[in-house]
């Protein structure tokens, strides 16, 4: 309910003291448009080594059950090409 | 069991979501989400922020990057306020108005201007008081979400609008504030400092102890941030890791007031490895300014010595 407020909402339509409801709901946010610079993920490199997808301020590197890296979620990455720089494998490009 | 990063990244969903407005490479959401991974997955929480860059840029109506309860409190009392709820639960739990049969920790995150400097007082009220909570410092070295002012973490000749370096001062004029070693004095069961290097075991490790020991405790996480420091985004791995090999961020825990250094570098790097990539240190590299590098080197080889010594004292 609350995610249709926007900035032209009243405020009688408003949560009462301004409260979140649902848990985590910034997921619905897609940050991904601030990119400027997109990584390439380039699996044949890669060796899932592990140190790329903790460092991502964005969590837009998902981790599937068999603690494998996946493509990335461009619907959050922001472009900074922080995990790019740790690859020792050269498995992220930025382009 | 041991530290296994993979593992503790796939088996334990992140309590921090995608979706934040924090700046593209930040240092703070890797801390905060790694930090919260060490939460057992059945444990609650309950997070409060004290004013700052992740208060204001995961909590924005009307979404929120948190699936744990968060509370939106002030620069102040972030720290009072978490202190409360606690107390409020500890109360209702003892009065069985709460299932007893799960377990909720209560965690603070406040920035170095909400813990170092406006927050200090009603850090250390909770801490003294002994409630069961962690506060959780990352550290910036200046107010950054206000743009770049200086704060008692700022470390000396940094450059920040309100400490311009120039032709009347060099930056910042005093050192920064040891604000570990502020808590230490405390007395509290566990003090850690601690930063996102190599796989986060550190921060991993620390902060499982401070979540799951009972009592006040406090971690200080050094958390670049590449608009204030002035380095490119991608570098802030890089910057890290030059922060701890350097020893301007030396990783060493308080356990019972006996210092532990987790990690001493074979090969300890100049000071100036850690500073030439920043813009804000810029200054320092001019020529007539050796002096300045060779007090920063001072002073960091003073409280590394200090801290081993410490160590040592705690041995005998």
């Amino acid at each position: 309910m609350q995610n249709k407020i926007d900035a032209n909402t009243p405020w009688e339509e408003m949560t009462p003291g301004g409260d979140i409801y649902e848990a985590g709901n910034a997921k619905e946010f897609k940050t991904g448009s601030w990119r400027s610079m997109k990584p390439k993920y380039l699996s044949e490199k890669c060796t899932q080594c592990g140190l790329c997808f903790p460092v991502c301020p964005e969590d837009a590197i998902p981790v599937n059950k068999e603690q494998k890296r996946e493509d990335f979620n461009y619907d959050y990455c922001k472009g900074c090409g922080v995990c790019a720089k740790v690859c020792p494998f050269h498995a992220i490009e930025m382009e | 069991m041991a530290y296994n990063l993979k593992q503790v990244v796939a088996e334990k969903p992140s309590r921090f979501t995608s979706g934040h407005r924090m700046c593209a490479g930040c240092g703070a959401p890797p801390v905060a989400r790694h930090i919260l991974r060490a939460l057992k997955p059945e444990d609650h929480a309950v997070v409060s922020c004290a004013t700052g860059c992740m208060e204001v840029s995961t909590f924005i109506y009307p979404y929120t990057s948190w699936t744990d309860s968060f509370i939106h409190t002030a620069f102040e009392n972030a720290a009072a306020n978490i202190a409360g709820v606690e107390a409020a639960y500890v109360s209702l739990k003892r009065q069985g108005k709460l299932p007893q049969d799960h377990e909720t920790k209560f965690i603070v995150f406040g920035g170095d201007g909400g813990t170092y400097d406006i927050g200090l007082q009603s850090l250390s009220g909770a801490m003294e008081r002994g409630h069961d909570m962690v506060y959780v410092c990352y550290d910036n070295g200046a107010y950054m979400n206000t743009g770049i002012q200086r704060s008692s973490a700022t470390p000396k000749f940094a450059d920040t609008t309100t400490s311009p370096a120039g032709t009347k001062i060099p930056g910042k004029m005093q050192p920064r504030k040891d604000l570990t070693k502020v808590l230490a004095g405390h007395h509290l069961p566990y003090v850690g400092q601690t930063i996102a290097y190599m796989n986060f075991k550190d921060l991993y490790e620390k902060a499982e102890k401070a979540i799951y020991t009972k009592g006040p405790c406090f971690l200080n996480v050094l958390s670049p941030c590449p608009r204030g420091w002035g380095y490119p985004t991608d570098d802030l791995m890089l910057i890290n890791k030059l922060a701890v090999e350097t020893c301007y961020w030396p990783l060493y825990e308080i356990i019972d007031g006996k210092y532990v250094v987790n990690y001493k570098p074979k090969n300890k790097l100049p000071i100036e490895e850690f500073l030439k990539p920043q813009k804000r240190f810029k200054h320092m590299f001019k020529p007539g300014n050796e002096w300045m590098i060779e007090e920063f080197q001072k002073e960091v080889d003073t409280r590394w010595q200090e801290l081993l010594d410490l160590e040592e004292m705690g041995n005998k």
